[in-house]
């Protein structure tokens, strides 16, 4: 039996290869800080950015509050040591002036973001989602900014929405995701460079979907982007996220932080494909992806969705939340993450009830190939005043192969007795003799295990908007056939 | 001139180290129907999964030639595109895919075998809908995810529908009676012998099943009795009579 076991095994590590397409890197002249971070380091960028004092505060407050930290090591996850000292923080394509239209806008990072098939035209692109491009430290552009200003939506780099709307920026800034929350919600905190905004006022659901494109270009720049949504009462928004990077064969940072405050009635719902590149066959490179996400249903039926198709990075550690403050209000967590070669995911959700008759809902699918580790942690936290809370939880796990791990770590926090928490877990393993069955009906051996995937991710990718949930099915295909990207 | 579909010579196969099949011979030529009958654990079910390439068990010697070629040397998917079909005894069950979007995929993957033109789902759903009348199947069977939660008999319709649609040379049913009340035992056979008559003039059809019962409702060309491994006895519809009245044991040596 052993020899048929290898005998598969061999045959799923030809199946599960890993061809990254976005792994080209832009060649453009560019302005950066030292490496290194330091008081003087933040005073810099904060002055760089012509940032009202209220921001330099909240970042030295932050980077006081991080030097005293400690990585923190609960996950399931191996880090090799990362040299705080040798990350450029600041690192930005080199402009003239303030940009005021896309003409403007260097024509090889254009063309970059062409190349990953995001298109800041606005005649080429889809016409229902407007776009904040961000590359490296910066927003490159926002697209359709005036046909949504038009329904006193707000859409922008978050750096403008400092310069321009500094009083929202500083009643919502850090009251969801607090500047000690983390040690990586510290760091970014402190050096935060860029990352969108979007206010959506009352009464209004957002006319488009809005939309943020991250791509890392530099070799020895972190990114630390920070993402503020704000949907007043009765308002609604969804919004998308996809990322990219080049390939290297040094680890780089990408340690984000995203706030979502949803009052009475409003509806946001995030998806996110991160696509980060993951190293290569033997875990050289990659991206490190601390990320902490964190949702405030504040008001009554507020509602909160994240959906998450996580396929990239070395490492990723990310936990997007909802805190369900408002009564009825209810919060949704779906999550994919395929895991390939050495990549190691901590990935799951916090959903913290407060509120009475407050509802979460949490489907997860693990999928772990070649060597990787691939673990759900999530918690589930009913306060003492949550009457009639509601939880569901469902986590699956999918092993194609012998080497590699998942795991499912639950944590219930239980504090009010009328609640209901259910909790369902299942691993299940790439069956030969699905493979046997498939097969014998004429399919290869790939798209067998392709659609078994895809069969396996389906209550997820439902969630997704239809552009990016048959991207979602190509990405992972993608991953899990042969065909060279 | 009498064409030979399947050729089985000498074969000796095992698993781990448990021989299984033991100089096996075997011939079925085009549009016969062959029926082996043989006690449980006498290598039936197994010689089905070899013939169509599973995986777990190994040659040890002999071969097999279906149509004029080295069988044993083609991947699973290549047997069944080139026509070989095994209904399972047991259709496993796929979670998340339609069965819609299944019977399109293999139904479209033959297409591009045989290098005509896929069909959009639009188009597709035109020729299921005619295997569906015609194994009164209704038409939500299509949106619930492949076998997930179907009962016995449903699964097997499922592959009689399966097999309709990929239009084989050689099919191979493994069983197809086990754990099936008459009535769907009937229904499953009408949809045999219907394939039969549809589908290409040339189409053969091995049976397995250790159920004498199914000559109630087709009636094969030969009959071979199949113990430990081999093939004891070749003979046609009597020797399926002296099964029923005495049972396997006259066939022991």
């Amino acid at each position: 039996m052993k020899e048929i076991e290898n005998q598969t095994n061999l045959e799923l590590k030809k199946v599960i290869s890993e061809p990254y397409k976005y792994g080209f890197q832009t060649e453009i002249e560019k302005e950066e800080f030292p490496i290194g971070i330091n008081e003087s380091i933040i005073h810099l960028l904060s002055i760089k950015k012509e940032e009202p004092q209220f921001m330099l505060d909240f970042r030295l407050k932050a980077y006081r509050k991080w030097i005293e930290m400690k990585l923190p090591n609960w996950a399931n996850l191996k880090i090799s040591d990362i040299d705080y000292s040798k990350i450029t923080y600041y690192s930005i394509p080199k402009q003239k002036k303030q940009l005021n239209s896309l003409d403007e806008v260097d024509p090889e990072i254009l063309k970059t973001f062409e190349k990953l098939g995001i298109s800041l035209n606005e005649q080429k692109q889809l016409a229902n989602v407007a776009i904040d491009a961000v590359f490296d430290s910066v927003s490159i552009a926002t697209t359709y900014k005036e046909k949504l200003a038009k329904s006193g939506v707000i859409f922008c780099s978050i750096s403008d929405a400092i310069k321009f709307y500094p009083k929202l920026v500083k009643k919502f800034l850090g009251t969801v995701v607090s500047s000690g929350d983390n040690y990586f919600a510290s760091l970014n905190s402190a050096v935060f460079s860029d990352g969108s905004f979007c206010y959506i006022p009352q009464n209004v659901t957002c006319p488009l979907e809005l939309s943020t494109y991250f791509r890392i270009n530099d070799k020895d720049s972190g990114q630390f982007e920070r993402t503020l949504i704000i949907a007043e009462k009765n308002s609604s928004v969804n919004y998308l996220e996809g990322c990219t990077a080049p390939k290297f064969s040094e680890n780089q940072l990408h340690a984000a932080i995203v706030e979502l405050i949803a009052f009475e009635n409003a509806k946001i719902k995030y998806s996110t494909v991160q696509n980060w590149y993951s190293g290569d066959e033997n875990g050289i490179g990659g991206i490190y992806n601390f990320v902490t996400k964190r949702a405030l249903a504040l008001g009554k039926n507020a509602s909160i969705s994240w959906t998450q198709v996580e396929t990239g990075s070395s490492i990723t550690w990310k936990y997007p939340s909802c805190i369900l403050l408002g009564k009825e209000s209810s919060g949704e967590f779906y999550s994919v993450a395929l895991t390939n070669h050495y990549q190691q995911a901590d990935t799951g959700t916090k959903m913290i009830h407060f509120g009475e008759s407050t509802k979460s809902k949490i489907i997860s699918k693990g999928i772990s190939c070649g060597n990787s580790k691939n673990a759900y942690r999530g918690l589930v936290k009913i306060g003492p005043n949550a009457f009639n809370a509601r939880n569901f939880s469902q986590c699956d796990s999918f092993l194609l192969g012998n080497t590699s791990i998942a795991a499912t770590y639950p944590y219930l926090d239980i504090w009010n007795s009328s609640s209901i928490v259910e909790h369902e877990a299942t691993v299940s393993k790439v069956s030969e003799e699905q493979l046997f069955y498939l097969m014998q009906r004429g399919l290869t051996s790939e798209q067998a295990i392709s659609l078994l995937i895809s069969g396996f991710c389906k209550d997820v990718f439902n969630m997704l908007p239809m552009e990016f949930a048959t991207e979602a099915d190509k990405l992972l295909s993608l991953k899990l056939e042969g065909s060279v990207g | 001139m009498i064409k030979k579909i399947l050729e089985i010579s000498n074969l000796e196969a095992s698993i781990g180290n448990k021989k299984i099949i033991k100089n096996l011979n075997l011939q079925i030529n085009e549009n016969e129907i062959h029926l082996i009958m043989g006690p449980n654990g006498s290598g039936k079910s197994t010689l089905s999964k070899i013939l169509s390439g599973h995986p777990a068990y190994e040659i040890n010697s002999g071969k097999i030639d279906y149509c004029g070629e080295n069988l044993l040397e083609k991947e699973i998917n290549v047997r069944a595109q080139e026509g070989l079909f095994l209904a399972f005894q047991y259709p496993l069950e796929i979670a998340g895919v339609t069965n819609y979007d299944f019977l399109r995929t293999i139904y479209n993957e033959k297409q591009k075998y045989l290098k005509k033109n896929e069909l959009d789902p639009l188009e597709f759903m035109k020729i299921i809908q005619t295997f569906l009348e015609k194994l009164k199947i209704k038409g939500e069977f299509l949106n619930r995810n492949l076998n997930e939660g179907f009962s016995g008999g449903e699964k097997k319709r499922n592959e009689i529908l399966q097999m309709l649609l990929l239009d084989p040379k050689l099919i191979v049913l493994d069983e197809i009676d086990s754990g099936l009340d008459i009535d769907a035992i009937k229904t499953i056979f009408e949809g045999v012998l219907n394939t039969k008559k549809e589908l290409s003039k040339e189409c053969s059809i091995l049976i397995i099943t250790h159920n004498p019962k199914v000559l109630n409702y087709l009636s094969p060309d030969y009959v071979h009795v199949m113990m430990d491994g081999k093939i004891v006895k070749d003979g046609n519809l009597e020797l399926v009579e002296s099964i029923e009245n005495f049972g396997y044991d006259t066939f022991r040596n």
